[in-house]
C-alpha cells in the first residue's frame, strides 16, 4: 500500500517539475507547481508528519501559490519568449546539473543503514512538534515572527507606487 | 505470499532522497532555461521544496522531530521570501515594462 501510494504521488510529483518545466504560459507552471506542493503533502503523510502535510497544503499550495497566480494575473504575463541563450549555460550549465544529481544521488545510494518507510510507522503528532518548538526552540520561533514582521514592512514598500519620500507619482 | 506482502508494503527511504535530488535538479534546470521572472521564482520554490522532502525523510529515519521544525522554519522563510521576491518583482514590472530575464540586465532601474 505504501509502495502503491508512493509510485502514485512521486509520479505525480515528477511529472508537475518537468510540465513546469515545459509549460510556455507562467499561468500553467504555476498550476504545475501547486501539483508538486501538493503531491509533496502525500508524501509527508506517508513519512509520518502529519502538521508538516498540512502545513504544506496550506501554506506553499494555498498562500504562497495564490500570491504567485496573483502576480501572474496581475502583470498579465503572456507566453515566454524563448530565447538560445548564451553558449555558456549550455556547456557549462547542463553538465553542472548532471554531475550535481549524479553526486547527490551516488551519496544517497551509498548511505548505510537507511531503513524502511512502512504504512504502520510511528507518526509525529502536533503535540510532538509544539512541545520542542515552544520549549527549546521557541527563541528562533519568536525570532520569525520579526522576520515576517519585515517581509510585510518591505513588501508594502517595494511594490507601492511612488518614489523613496512617498511622493505619488504625476 | 508473505514475502510479497513485505515488499509491497514499504519503501526504501533512500527512494525519498531519490526523488528529492531528481527535483531539486528539475529546479536548477527550470532556473536555467526558464526566460521568465516569474517562473524563475517558481524554479527555486521548487528547490526549496526538494530540500524539505529530504529533511522530512531524515527526521523519519532518526525519530528526530527538529528535522520537522526546520521543514517548518523553511516554509516560513519561504513566505517571507515569496512576498518579498513578488514585491520586488512589480517593482521591475514597474520600471521595465517586461519580464523577460534577458531584458532586465542592469541593476540601475
Amino acid at each position: 500500500m505504501h509502495l502503491v501510494l508512493f509510485i502514485i504521488f512521486a509520479a505525480l510529483c515528477l511529472t508537475g517539475a518537468v510540465n513546469l518545466l515545459f509549460q510556455k504560459q507562467p499561468i500553467s507552471s504555476a498550476l504545475s507547481l501547486v501539483v508538486v506542493m501538493t503531491s509533496l503533502a502525500v508524501l509527508y503523510l506517508l513519512l509520518g508528519a502529519e502538521f508538516l502535510a498540512a502545513a504544506q497544503v496550506i501554506v506553499y499550495a494555498g498562500a504562497i501559490m495564490v500570491l504567485f497566480t496573483f502576480v501572474v494575473m496581475l502583470l498579465n504575463a503572456g507566453r515566454e519568449e524563448r530565447t538560445l541563450g548564451s553558449r555558456a549555460y549550455r556547456t557549462v550549465g547542463f553538465p553542472a546539473v548532471a554531475a550535481i544529481l549524479a553526486v547527490i544521488a551516488t551519496s544517497f545510494i551509498k548511505l548505510q543503514g537507511f531503513g524502511d518507510a512502512r504504512m504502520d510507522d510511528h507518526i509525529t503528532s502536533t503535540a510532538d512538534l509544539s512541545t520542542v518548538l515552544f520549549t527549546k526552540l521557541l527563541l528562533p520561533f519568536e525570532v520569525t515572527s520579526v522576520l515576517i514582521l519585515v517581509a510585510i514592512l518591505g513588501s508594502v514598500a517595494l511594490a507601492r507606487k511612488g518614489d523613496a519620500e512617498g511622493r505619488e507619482p504625476k | 505470499m508473505n514475502s510479497l506482502h513485505a515488499v509491497s508494503s514499504e519503501v526504501p527511504l533512500v527512494w525519498y532522497l531519490i526523488l528529492s535530488a531528481v527535483l531539486f535538479c528539475l529546479g536548477v534546470l527550470g532556473f536555467l532555461i526558464k526566460r521568465n521572472l516569474i517562473t524563475v521564482f517558481m524554479s527555486i520554490e521548487l528547490m526549496l521544496n526538494a530540500v524539505n522532502l529530504s529533511f522530512v525523510t531524515f527526521a523519519h529515519q532518526w525519530h528526530e522531530v527538529k528535522g520537522q521544525i526546520f521543514v517548518f522554519f523553511v516554509m516560513v522563510v519561504a513566505a517571507a521570501e515569496a512576498a518579498v521576491g513578488l514585491a520586488i518583482i512589480i517593482a521591475v514590472f514597474r520600471a521595465r515594462a517586461t519580464l523577460a530575464v534577458d531584458r532586465i540586465d542592469l541593476m540601475k532601474l
